[in-house]
């Protein structure tokens, strides 16, 4: 089973940005356990751009699809034998990103 | 009611969470089980009428339970040709006896208690899939439409399909937290009956009361070594003991220092007491206790008295006191001090409460305390407008009413 988990930060309140390190030893453990299928930070969300091509013409726009005070920060895609062991992962994972997690399974 | 519908009701209470159980398993599906299981109870109450009921009831139920189930799998395959039938499994031997820990019983209650499902969730879902009560008896309880219940116990369900909710009894490591989770819901369906809130529900919700501690007394029996299941099962049937003094003829709650003690069940109140014991020759051994062993031995304290002055305060104190250090929480705090008001007067208690008045300003019992102790004190101007906030606030029709009184009986 994989699970999207996304590492959620908070604008007027963010986590310590001095958590590379720790977060390479723990991507070093997932993979070395199986647990690893991708990971990736994230670049600022006025970085974003949304495309709507729906109707006749694409339409671009400058930021995120949704403005809020909590955002995305990054992602991990993990392979999971049940959700009691992506929680445990993930009860990890906030500690060692200082931010909140969500995780949700694929389909 | 029949000989017939006596049988299936008493094996409805001993059997369905065993065939739900069973079914999950198999077929790694609640809902699946679930109506299953409840076509296989239709079923018996009409083939019993006309047959008898069977030897072993609980087996004909799981046998006949496994064919609605695989019935359905096979309609829904039909329908979907994705599926198929190759992989279904035929199994009619009769389930292997597994050691208490291994009980299917065990796997359901610690799915359906998932820390990832919502509180609300674990209650709806427990008391269906553990309990066995129906839609409208579990919407009843909860005073919501029957309609958003069975939308939260379908949501739940697929949630835990969805996400992989595994069906599992939780590691060593984690049973602890996991057993307290699973502890916490039945508590709280315990509360509820005991102290039912909303206008248009009696106070006392017997119903609940029981089922909670019918679901304690199976959690007991498939744990026996958990100090803190033992503790709740006790706190409960200490609490349950008191039922029968704690509501006047006239509809208003009777406090602990009113009640006609000799109107408490005994038989309830013995069967505590053993626990309680049992319990504290584990705590001499060195087995710190838990919250609900503590909670158990101050009920303890008080079905042990029997006249409100025999109360030994100063054992309620310190049990509160063990307890505090436990679980800083204000509310047993507040507790506390109502014992402290016993054992140092009300004007120390009343110092007590009143630091509490940030965290617990919106809670009814921090005015109900305050008011009782400001007209012990005498000073009954801010004890009616305390009582006036507590009445305000209070969710349960005895217990306004009993406030109501003691405001109008101030001077």
């Amino acid at each position: 089973m994989q699970y999207l988990v996304s590492v959620i930060d908070d604008k007027s309140n963010p986590g310590s940005t001095d958590r590379q390190p720790a977060i390479s030893a723990f991507n070093e453990r997932l993979i070395a356990d199986g647990y690893w299928v991708f990971a990736g930070g994230l670049a600022d969300t006025t970085t974003a751009t949304v495309i709507d091509n729906r109707g006749e013409q694409a339409v671009f726009s400058d930021g995120p699809f949704v403005e809020s005070k909590e955002y995305l920060v990054g992602v991990w895609v993990w392979e999971a034998p049940d959700l009691d062991v992506a929680l445990k992962l993930a009860t990890e994972a906030s500690k060692v990103c200082d931010r909140k997690i969500e995780v949700r399974p694929f389909q | 009611m029949s000989d017939v519908e006596e049988a299936v009701t008493r094996v409805h209470h001993e059997e369905w969470a065993r065939v739900v159980a069973a079914l999950t398993r198999r077929f790694g599906d609640l809902d699946i089980a679930e109506e299953a299981a409840a076509e296989a109870f239709a079923t018996a109450v009409e083939r019993w009428r006309a047959d008898g009921v069977p030897p072993n009831p609980g087996a004909w139920l799981t046998t006949t339970a496994n064919h609605k189930a695989i019935d359905r799998i096979r309609r829904e395959n039909k329908r979907d040709d994705k599926h198929k039938e190759a992989q279904m499994v035929y199994d009619d031997d009769p389930p292997e006896p597994l050691g208490a820990i291994g009980d299917d019983r065990l796997r359901l209650i610690f799915t359906c208690c998932h820390p990832a499902l919502a509180m609300e969730s674990r209650l709806a879902l427990t008391l269906r899939m553990v309990g066995g009560l129906t839609m409208p008896e579990i919407a009843r309880a909860f005073l919501v439409a029957e309609s958003a219940m069975g939308q939260r116990i379908t949501r739940a369900k697929a949630k835990i399909k969805a996400a992989r909710i595994p069906y599992r009894v939780p590691s060593a490591e984690d049973l602890p937290a996991r057993v307290s989770g699973v502890l916490a819901v039945l508590f709280l369906v315990f509360n509820e009956g005991y102290l039912a809130t909303g206008p248009d529900t009696d106070p006392v919700r017997h119903d609940l009361t029981a089922e909670a501690i019918r679901l304690t007394r199976l959690i007991r029996e498939l744990m026996p070594a958990d100090g803190e299941v033992a503790g709740l099962l006790a706190l409960m049937l200490l609490i349950e003991a008191r039922h029968p003094a704690r509501v006047s003829a006239g509809g208003e709650l009777v406090a602990l220092d009113e009640q006609d003690r000799g109107a408490w069940d005994a038989a309830l109140i013995a069967e505590g007491h053993r626990l309680v014991r049992e319990r504290l020759a584990a705590a001499a051994a060195g087995v710190a206790p838990g919250r609900y062993q503590i909670l158990a031995a101050i009920n303890a304290v008080h079905t042990s008295a029997r006249d409100v002055r025999d109360t030994d305060w100063s054992q309620v104190v310190a049990l509160y006191g063990q307890l505090v250090r436990l679980d800083p929480s204000p509310i047993i705090a507040l507790n506390r001090a109502i014992a402290v008001a016993e054992l140092d007067g009300p004007e120390v208690a009343l110092a007590a409460v009143d630091r509490l008045e940030d965290k617990l300003a919106g809670y009814h019992a921090y005015h109900a305390t305050r008011a009782d102790l400001l007209r012990r004190l005498g000073q009954s101007q801010q004890s009616r407008a305390a009582y006036d906030k507590a009445i305000e606030l209070a969710g349960n029709t005895a217990e306004t009413a009993y406030l109501t009184r003691r405001r109008d009986q101030l001077r």
